[in-house]
This record gives structure tokens, C-alpha cells and sequence, in this order.
């Protein structure tokens, strides 16, 4: 039996079985191992797979042999598959050089459950993001929630209030699951099927009766809590400064990702142009809040002392720019969303590298803690550095090309504010990034500060590189994805007028 | 030597080399890298293109004509100038800095299409913030973020111009070809956002306040670069786009004239040399406005300009550098011990005042004959009383104050070897270009040829006798002692309106916004009723996290007030 046609589903099951194994194996060393080579594999078979989507179109992948819409579907076009290859591959460079940072941040004997926590994570992401029945996807969207509310509270050895920000994580992440279901119920209640496309389908007919509409709302601000939209964005900045850094990485760059491709995938596939623009103000809706998040967040992450809580504001205001572009309902804004995933992921992933690296040599990241620090650890202070750029979007990094997408796209709808938003914000992201670089090269004025004993080790600084490189080359090349954002950016907007 | 490759880019990513090499090899490269990129420079043939793709966007990135060849290649003796200058300078940021800004400074002039400019201009903003930070001093750090907020309004006013150009002609979908930088009419919302973010950068009056604050604060070789780049890209950049405006002949005229108060009463002998930069900056802008002739002298007078302000500022450095201060009242009498630092800040202050066989006579003459020539005796005259003050302040103020006047006990040694050869480089051009100008005139665009006379009677009895009358004006009011004393003081500029306002404005917006975030929450949804309040939290009720709690309770009740508010729209939206 060939393997070839079933790389679908091994994308999801690698990391699911692995994560069981690594749940028995108990022993901190070997479950590194087996994480690292699940991950890297994955990212390998989510590679082939992008391949395969590039050569022939729409990947379509029956569990179990039970075809649609009976039994459940995989289903990878153009833009999941981009997805899917990103979120494994944060994860392919972060879980095997996660040792050092895991090993100062989290107990011990809690190493094994780590590393079975985060492949069982990543292989809901990757479950959120390949199938194609709604049910199952609410169901994968739990597995990777609850490992997640898990993770986060793993951060407690180093600092209790991992608790905190795990329970208020759980019980918002929970809300924002249960409005899906609920949407879902009544979506499913409307049209009698739970597969996306087969959805989609009888949707059309139905021109929005108000148990679909009512489902539709639910779905909406669902989702706006799992992504960490504004104003429902709260549980994040704790979230993301109490979990171990390495989990904080691997989250800030793949999980609100996720939140955003199933938003799209909601948006464009299922409710379809009719219903999510015409029917039901969703664009409106989105782009209110996306610009609120972009100026909202950016301001509240000017006045943060600690750098990862800074990170976790900032991204407020990317999830912004995120959302602002898909609700433009163009190919351009489309395209500026998926570029600025990619390279959002990638950015943010190297800064947290980055901030983990000053975590394990002063045992915090504050701003006084990063006082300096350039001197000692050029490396880490240039990672900083050039992740900061990229955040402002300066040209040749990725961010400028999305966000030049954005721009375009506001302009070409007759947006005027909303171009200026996506400015404004710039000018915001420059505020608290030189504040920041300002910190590590020149110290905060004033303020005398430990030294760090030296450049931290190579696998928290090479791998930050490594993504940011990624970022650069997303900026001065626009082959990189090898078209992959194009076709999914026109096949998505192909239904609007 | 290479082509279409614009040497700005050489530049950029040499001075990325320049943290990984040793102390002597690092010395040599900063020498060895503006050579080899003017190399590069004068290997192009005029009209040389290059073209790069940036992520699916053609970048038109090379564009060599008589304009942009004048500006980079003075750029590039300025970038070698300093860069002696700053040799024995150990702080690797600063050597990168300067050249990262430089070489930008110099990419943007030699770009083809707004893309490329915009991104340089960027480069030039935030490389350029690092000279005033690298002081170290929370003055320093305060002025950089106040400096670099200015720059990238400044980038942000452009990139806003140049999308307003892309809808003016069309939007994004139908234009073909690049966005080629040239000629703007002032016709629509693009042309003036552009000159407004030109106008920041060029220091026009009201928007000058950044230059006047930060290049005092500046390391002393960093004050160097400063003078050099930024309003000079910006004067070039007037150049290209609206030569001709009517508009700029008065701003300029009202730069060359203001600063002149404020540089007379001013003690910080950096600050006197920073307000004089604006003063000469306005006779460029000047000579843009009246286009043909006009734009030939700006350029002339920019490329003098960046030569002599950049030894005026050396020269002032090295007394920093040996003395720790700039302040006129706390020099003095420095000649005695540091004869070549006073020789060249005086060759200096002569070609500033524009005497005869001195760099600035040769360049600032064709911007008033363009004056004259066009028929305005008002702007004349003003530029006339302009160059008086010029004199005054900057021509002998300056090197008074420093090296004559009361002896203020000082004995430092003479400013080293590498600065001394910087200074000795740039007066020795200074001297040069003033007693041989054709080859000045030679590079400049315009109507302007080689055998241009500048040495008629006219032009230099008429200098003569407005520095000679200058020149008694001071003798007078310091023998009488009515000259404003040195003294360490504040003198208000209009920034004081940008600052206090501004910060009151971003303390009041970002304070309870960032702070209280929580709690604005919890008081935007105090007004709805109290009972759905507690029916959604009562569940939820655990003890001792009361703190963490709050916000869970508020972002609980706005999520369901989102969900609300979305089916109620939704509901309207359905039944219109």
C-alpha cells in the first residue's frame, strides 16, 4: 500500500499519535526526540501536500473511505494548504529547539506531558485547518483549545499567575467554543448538513431565513474571541505572558492564525459573498473592530513594561490588520491578510524566540531586564531588532508588502479612513518597537541593569534568524509562496462581484 | 562598475559589515566604503537605470541625471568627511548609523520611481534617529523620539501623498509603469501632502523645531553626519518635484530669515550652526521656487553648503570632544591651544558668510542673480539682510565665541589626528571651489555652464560691503555691550506649541487608555443593567481571583453585548 494518497490524513495523525506516545513514554529527553521528529515530519508531509495542491487543484480526502456528506472530509485547496504548511512549520522549528527554554521554564517531570500537550495542539491546528465538516472542526478546535488552556498553565513554576491567565483563557476560549457550536447548531438546524461545502451549498438557497442569520452571528463573534479580536481580546495578553515562552511562540504564530483562516473559510467558502456581505453587515462588523483593535492595541502596547505583554498588544493590533483585510471582501485585502499571516507568524514566532532567549539569561523580560542587553547577546538584541522592523512593516520585510496590500485594498474599495487607520497604526507600531530597540541598544535612561552573563545558546537566537529570514525573503520576493497566496487570494474573492 | 546598481545600496549593505570587523580593519573599511561607492557613482552614465523586483513590485531604482548626480556625489564627500571625522569612534551603531543614512540619503536621491524614495526616506528617518541616541543621556533619548516622530510624520505624509497620486490617476488597478519621481502640479490633496512631508524634512518654517532640537543633542561625529543629509535630500527633493512654485520663494524667504534672531541669542554654539542651517536652507528653497537658474544655485549652494556646515560642525565637535561643551559662555580663548581646529572653523565661517574666494561666495551669488534676474527686489532684499545675519551669527559668533572672546581658562589639546585631517580635507575644498568655481559649475544641472563669471566687480564689491557693515555692527554692539550676553537659557521656539499641547493631547489619549483599560471597560458597561450582569457571572464566581476576575466579568458581558448588537444590525440590515 502506497502511502502517497493517504498524506492528508497523516498530516493530522503523525502529530495526534505522537502526542498519545510522548504522553507515555515519561521521560523528558526521549519525548524532545519523538516531538522533534513528529514535527519536522509533519512539516515534511504538509509540504508534499502543498505540492500536491499546487499540481492538482483541490485535495480531497474521505476518512475512512466514507464519502461527503456522510462521512467526514479532509479537504485542502490553495489557502489551507498554505496554512497548514505554516502552522507545521512554526512548529517544525520551534518544538526541537524548545529543549533549553523548556528545560529553565517548566518543572522537570512535567517535560513529557509538555511535549505531548503541544503536538496534540498542533495536530488540532492542523485538524481545525484540513477539514472540511464543520462538526469536526468545532471538535478539533476544542483539542487544540484545551491542550492549549493546559500549556499555558505549565508557565506556573515561573510565575503563578500562568494559573490566572490559564482559567480566564479556559472560560473565555470556552465561551467563544460553545457560540460556535451554538451557530453551528443552527446553521446545521437550517440546513440539515454538516459538511462545509455541501453547507455552503443549501445556504445559498436559503437567503439568510433568521435561524441562519442567528447562526451566523453566533459563528461571527465565536470566532472574534478565538482569534482575539477587539474588543474580546483580553485573555491573550496574559495568556501570552504567563505560558512558557516557547508556548507562547508557538501559539502567537500559528494559533490566532488559525482563528483568522477559519474565519475566512466561514466568510468566503460557506456563507459565501450573499449572505456574509449582503444579507448580514459582516464586513462592517469586522472592519469596525479591526480598526479598533489596530489603534486600540498599538496604543496600549506603547505603555507595557514587560516586553512579552508589549508582544502579546501588538498583537491585538496585527490580528487587526488580519481581519481588516478579509473583511475588505477583495482579492487584494485578501491578499494582504494571507501575506500578513505568513509573515505575521513568522515575525512574532522570532520575537518570542528572541524574548525567550533573554528570559533564559535574566530571568525575566521586562523592560529593565532588557536594558543593554545588545551588548552581550548581539544576536538575540538583532533578532529584536529586525522583528521590531518587521512589525512596523519597514520595507523589505514582509510586513510592508501586506500592508501595502492592505492600503491598496482600502483605496480601491473607497476606503479613505481605513488606509489611514492602517497608517496611523504604523506610525503607533514605530512608536513601541523604537522604545523598545531603544532599550536594548542604549539602555533605558536612567536605569542600571544586570548584565547578561553572554549571548544566550544558538537554538533560541538561530532559529529567530532563521524565521525572520523567512520574513525578509517574504518582503523582497513575491515568488516565495510559489503562488499559493494568488490562487487562494482569487479563488476566495473569485465569488465577489 | 556595476550596472544600474545604485550606489546607495553599496553603501547600505556595507555598513551592515561593520559590526564583524576588528577595530583596524573596521577603520579602513569606513574609508574604503564611500570610495568605493563614489567609484560606482561616477562609473554611471546619465541616464543609467536599474531595475529591481520587490515582492511582484517593479522598483525603478537608478536614475542618474545633473541633479541627482550633484547631490550624491557631494553626499559622498560628505559621508567620507565624516566618516574621518568619526574614525577613532568605538561605538560600532554609530559607524553603522551614519553610513546606513548616508547610503539611504544618497539611494534616494539617485531613485527613479516614489517607491524606492519612500523606502529610503524611511531608511534616512530611523538610521538617523540612532546619532542623537547614541549620546546616551535621557535628553538625548527624549529629543531622538521627539526628532524621529517628526521624520516619520514626514515619511507617512509621503506615502499618503504618493497613494493619493495612485487614486488621482486612477487607482491601483490602472496604472501602468512606475510612479516615476518628477515634476508634481499642486493641483490636488497628492501634490501637497508630498511638499508638506518634503516641507518637514527641508525644515519649513513652524515645521523646523526637530532640526533645531536634536542636531544639539546629537554625539559630537553624529552631528556631523546630520547637517549633511536630511534637509539637504529634502532641498533635492523640492528640486525634482516643484521646481518653479511660487509658493516656496516666500517660505524660503521666511527660513533664511527667522532663524537669524534665534541665532543670535542662542548660547549653544551647535544650536547657532543648527538655526543657520535652516537660514541657508531657506536660500535654497529659494532658489528652487524661481526654477532654471535658481535650482542651478541651490544646488550649488547645497553642494558648498554640505562641505563648509559639515567643517563648521566638525569644528565644533572637536571643541566638544576636548572640552565636553559647546556652550559659548563656557569657552573661550581656545586658540591658543587648538590653532588648527580655530583655522579651519574660520575658513569655515568665511565661506558661510559667502567672502570672495570662498565656497559659499561662488555658490550663493547665482541664487541671487536667479532673484534678481526674476524680478523681486522684496525677496532680495530679505535674502540680502539674510546673508548680513548669516555673517553675523554664523560667521563670527561662532569661531568667536569658541576660540577668541573672554578667555575662558580652557587649555585642551588640538583635536586629533583623524579629525584634524577631516577638517583639513573639507576647508582645503572650501577654498578650492571658492577660488576655482567652474569646477562646481561644471556637475550643475540647469542653464549654468562652466565659464560662468561669478568674479564681476559687482557681485564682489557687493558682498564685501554687506559683511564689512555686518562685521561693525558686531564690533559695535560688543564694544558698547549691548551684544546679547552669552548665557545659558531656554529661548522658546515654536516647538513649545507642538510640545506642551502634544503631550498633554498623548497623555490624555494613550494614560487611561493603556492604564485603566480594565477599568474604562467596566465603566462603559456600568449603564447597562445590573441583572444581566450578575446572571452571567454568577456561575463564574470563584474566590481570590478578584483581580484577574474583572476583566474576565467585563470581556464576558462584551462579548455578549457584541453578540447582540451584531443580530440587532443584522436584523436591520435584513429587513432594509
Amino acid at each position: 500500500m502506497t502511502l502517497t494518497p493517504q498524506v492528508p490524513a497523516l498530516v493530522v495523525l503523525v502529530p495526534l499519535l505522537a502526542g498519545v506516545v510522548i504522553g507515555l513514554v515519561r521521560h523528558a529527553g526521549l519525548a524532545w526526540l519523538l516531538a522533534s521528529l513528529a514535527s519536522v515530519t509533519t512539516f515534511a508531509l504538509t509540504l508534499a501536500l502543498a505540492a500536491r495542491v499546487q499540481a492538482e487543484g483541490v485535495v480531497i480526502y474521505a476518512m475512512g473511505g466514507w464519502a461527503a456528506p456522510t462521512g467526514i472530509e479532509l479537504r485542502v485547496d490553495a489557502l489551507n494548504a498554505l496554512v497548514l504548511a505554516l502552522v507545521a512549520g512554526m512548529a517544525a522549528v520551534i518544538v526541537p529547539t524548545s529543549r533549553a527554554s523548556v528545560a529553565r521554564e517548566v518543572p522537570a517531570d512535567r517535560h513529557d506531558q509538555f511535549y505531548a500537550l503541544v503536538l496534540l495542539c498542533v495536530a488540532g491546528m492542523l485538524g481545525v485547518t484540513a477539514t472540511g465538516d464543520a462538526f469536526n472542526l468545532y471538535v478539533l478546535i476544542e483539542i487544540s483549545s484545551l491542550t492549549a488552556y493546559a500549556l499555558v498553565a505549565l508557565g506556573r513554576s515561573r510565575d503563578r499567575r500562568a494559573l490566572t491567565a490559564s482559567f480566564q483563557y479556559l472560560i473565555m476560549g470556552s465561551i467563544g467554543a460553545s457560540f460556535l457550536l451554538v451557530g453551528l447548531g443552527y446553521l446545521f438546524l437550517a440546513t440539515g448538513t454538516l459538511n462545509m461545502a455541501d453547507m455552503a451549498v443549501r445556504l445559498a438557497d436559503l437567503h439568510g431565513s433568521t435561524t441562519v442569520r442567528t447562526g451566523v452571528a453566533f459563528v461571527i463573534v465565536g470566532l472574534s474571541l478565538k482569534m482575539a479580536l477587539f474588543p474580546v481580546h483580553q485573555w491573550m495578553a496574559d495568556a501570552y505572558t504567563y505560558a512558557p515562552t516557547s508556548v507562547t511562540a508557538l501559539m502567537a504564530s500559528t494559533a490566532t492564525k488559525v482563528g483568522v483562516y477559519i474565519t475566512i473559510r466561514f466568510v468566503y467558502t460557506i456563507f459565501g459573498h450573499e449572505l456574509s456581505f449582503v444579507i448580514m453587515p459582516t464586513d462592517a462588523f469586522l472592519l469596525a473592530f479591526a480598526c479598533l483593535a489596530i489603534v486600540v492595541g498599538s496604543l496600549q502596547a506603547i505603555r507595557q513594561h514587560d516586553v512579552r505583554r508589549l508582544l502579546a498588544y501588538s498583537s491585538v493590533a496585527q490580528i487587526g490588520y488580519l481581519v481588516l483585510g478579509l473583511a475588505l471582501g477583495s482579492a487584494l485585502g485578501l491578499s494582504g491578510t494571507l501575506v500578513h499571516l505568513l509573515n505575521h507568524a513568522l515575525v512574532k514566532g522570532a520575537l518570542f524566540l528572541a524574548v525567550g532567549a533573554v528570559v533564559y539569561r535574566q530571568g525575566g523580560a521586562t523592560m529593565h531586564e532588557l536594558t543593554g542587553i545588545a551588548r552581550r547577546m548581539p544576536l538575540t538584541a538583532a533578532a529584536i531588532a529586525v522583528g521590531g522592523l518587521g512589525l512596523i512593516g519597514v520595507p523589505l520585510t514582509g510586513g510592508f508588502v501586506s500592508k501595502w496590500y492592505l492600503v491598496a485594498g482600502a483605496l480601491e474599495a473607497g476606503l479613505w479612513p481605513v488606509a489611514v487607520v492602517v497608517l496611523v497604526g504604523s506610525l503607533l507600531a514605530v512608536a513601541y518597537v523604537l522604545r523598545l530597540l531603544q532599550v536594548v541598544y542604549f539602555g533605558e535612561p536612567g536605569t542600571v541593569a544586570p548584565e547578561p552573563a553572554g549571548e544566550a545558546p544558538a537554538s533560541f537566537w538561530a532559529p529567530a534568524l532563521l524565521l525572520l529570514l523567512g520574513s525578509v525573503a517574504l518582503g523582497v520576493s513575491g515568488q516565495l509562496t510559489g503562488g499559493l497566496i494568488a490562487a487562494a487570494a482569487g479563488a476566495l474573492a473569485g465569488g465577489a462581484p | 562598475m556595476i550596472s544600474g546598481l545604485n550606489p546607495g545600496f553599496l553603501l547600505m549593505a556595507g555598513a551592515l559589515l561593520i559590526p564583524l570587523l576588528p577595530r583596524l580593519l573596521r577603520q579602513g573599511w569606513l574609508v574604503a566604503l564611500p570610495l568605493l561607492s563614489a567609484a560606482q557613482l561616477l562609473t554611471l552614465d546619465r541616464g543609467d537605470r536599474g531595475e529591481v523586483t520587490l515582492a511582484g513590485v517593479t522598483l525603478h531604482t537608478l536614475f542618474v541625471d545633473d541633479l541627482s548626480f550633484t547631490f550624491a556625489l557631494v553626499f559622498h564627500l560628505a559621508l567620507l568627511l565624516g566618516s574621518i571625522f568619526a574614525l577613532k569612534v568605538e561605538d560600532a551603531t554609530q559607524h553603522v548609523s551614519a553610513v546606513l543614512y548616508g547610503g539611504a540619503a544618497i539611494a534616494a536621491c539617485l531613485a527613479r520611481d516614489l517607491v524606492t524614495l519612500f523606502i529610503c526616506w524611511e531608511v534616512v528617518a530611523v538610521a538617523s534617529a540612532f546619532l542623537i541616541w547614541a549620546q546616551r543621556t535621557p535628553r538625548a533619548y527624549q529629543t531622538g523620539m521627539r526628532y524621529l516622530a517628526w521624520q516619520i510624520l514626514s515619511g507617512l505624509l509621503l506615502l499618503a501623498g504618493i497613494l493619493a497620486l495612485v487614486v488621482e490617476r486612477g487607482g491601483p488597478a490602472k496604472l501602468t509603469g512606475p510612479l516615476v519621481f518628477e515634476a508634481l502640479p499642486l493641483d490636488g490633496a497628492a501634490g501637497w501632502l508630498i511638499l508638506l512631508a518634503f516641507g518637514i524634512k527641508a525644515a519649513f518654517p513652524a515645521l523646523h523645531t526637530w532640526l533645531s532640537d536634536a542636531y544639539p543633542e546629537a554625539t559630537p561625529t553624529g552631528a556631523v553626519f546630520l547637517s549633511g543629509f536630511t534637509s539637504k535630500l529634502a532641498v533635492y527633493a523640492l528640486a525634482r518635484a516643484f521646481a518653479g512654485q511660487e509658493v516656496l520663494v516666500y517660505v524660503g524667504a521666511a527660513m533664511a530669515i527667522f532663524p537669524i534672531f534665534f541665532a543670535v541669542i542662542e548660547n549653544d554654539l551647535r544650536r547657532v550652526l543648527a538655526y543657520s542651517l535652516i537660514n541657508q536652507v531657506g536660500f535654497m528653497v529659494v532658489g528652487v521656487g524661481i526654477g532654471g537658474l535658481g535650482v542651478s544655485g541651490a544646488a550649488a549652494h547645497a553642494f558648498a553648503h554640505v562641505i563648509y556646515k559639515g567643517l563648521l560642525f566638525m569644528s565644533t565637535g572637536a571643541v566638544l570632544f576636548r572640552t565636553g561643551t559647546a556652550d559659548a559662555n563656557q569657552l573661550g580663548g581656545l586658540y591658543r591651544t587648538m590653532p588648527f581646529t580655530a583655522v579651519c572653523c574660520m575658513i569655515g565661517a568665511a565661506s558661510i558668510s559667502a567672502f570672495p574666494l570662498f565656497s559659499g561666495f561662488a555658490a550663493k551669488s547665482l541664487i541671487m542673480v536667479a532673484v534678481a534676474e526674476d524680478h523681486r527686489p522684496g525677496v532680495w532684499f530679505l535674502l540680502l539682510f539674510a546673508a548680513a545675519g548669516v555673517f553675523h551669527h554664523a560667521g563670527i559668533k561662532v569661531p568667536f565665541f569658541a576660540f577668541f572672546g573672554h578667555d575662558s581658562g580652557k587649555r585642551p589639546p588640538e583635536a586629533p589626528w583623524n579629525m584634524c585631517l577631516a577638517m583639513g580635507l573639507a576647508a582645503a575644498l572650501c577654498i578650492g571651489i571658492g577660488c576655482y568655481p567652474p569646477v562646481l559649475y561644471a556637475i550643475l544641472p540647469g542653464p549654468i555652464t562652466a565659464d560662468y563669471a561669478v568674479y564681476t566687480a559687482a557681485h564682489v564689491i557687493t558682498q564685501l560691503q554687506l559683511l564689512l557693515f555686518s562685521a561693525l555692527a558686531f564690533c559695535v554692539l560688543m564694544l558698547s555691550g549691548r551684544y546679547p550676553p552669552e548665557l545659558t537659557s531656554t529661548n522658546l521656539d515654536v516647538d513649545w506649541l507642538w510640545r506642551r499641547p502634544g503631550r498633554v493631547v498623548w497623555r490624555e489619549l494613550t494614560g487611561p487608555i493603556a492604564a485603566n483599560f480594565g477599568r474604562l471597560q467596566a465603566l462603559l458597561l456600568e449603564g447597562l443593567p445590573a441583572a444581566v450582569s450578575r446572571a452571567v457571572m454568577r456561575p463564574l464566581r470563584v474566590d481570590g481571583l478578584a483581580a484577574r476576575f474583572w476583566a474576565m466579568r467585563t470581556s464576558v458581558l462584551v462579548t455578549v453585548v457584541l453578540l447582540l448588537a451584531y443580530l440587532l444590525v443584522g436584523a436591520v440590515h435584513a429587513a432594509r
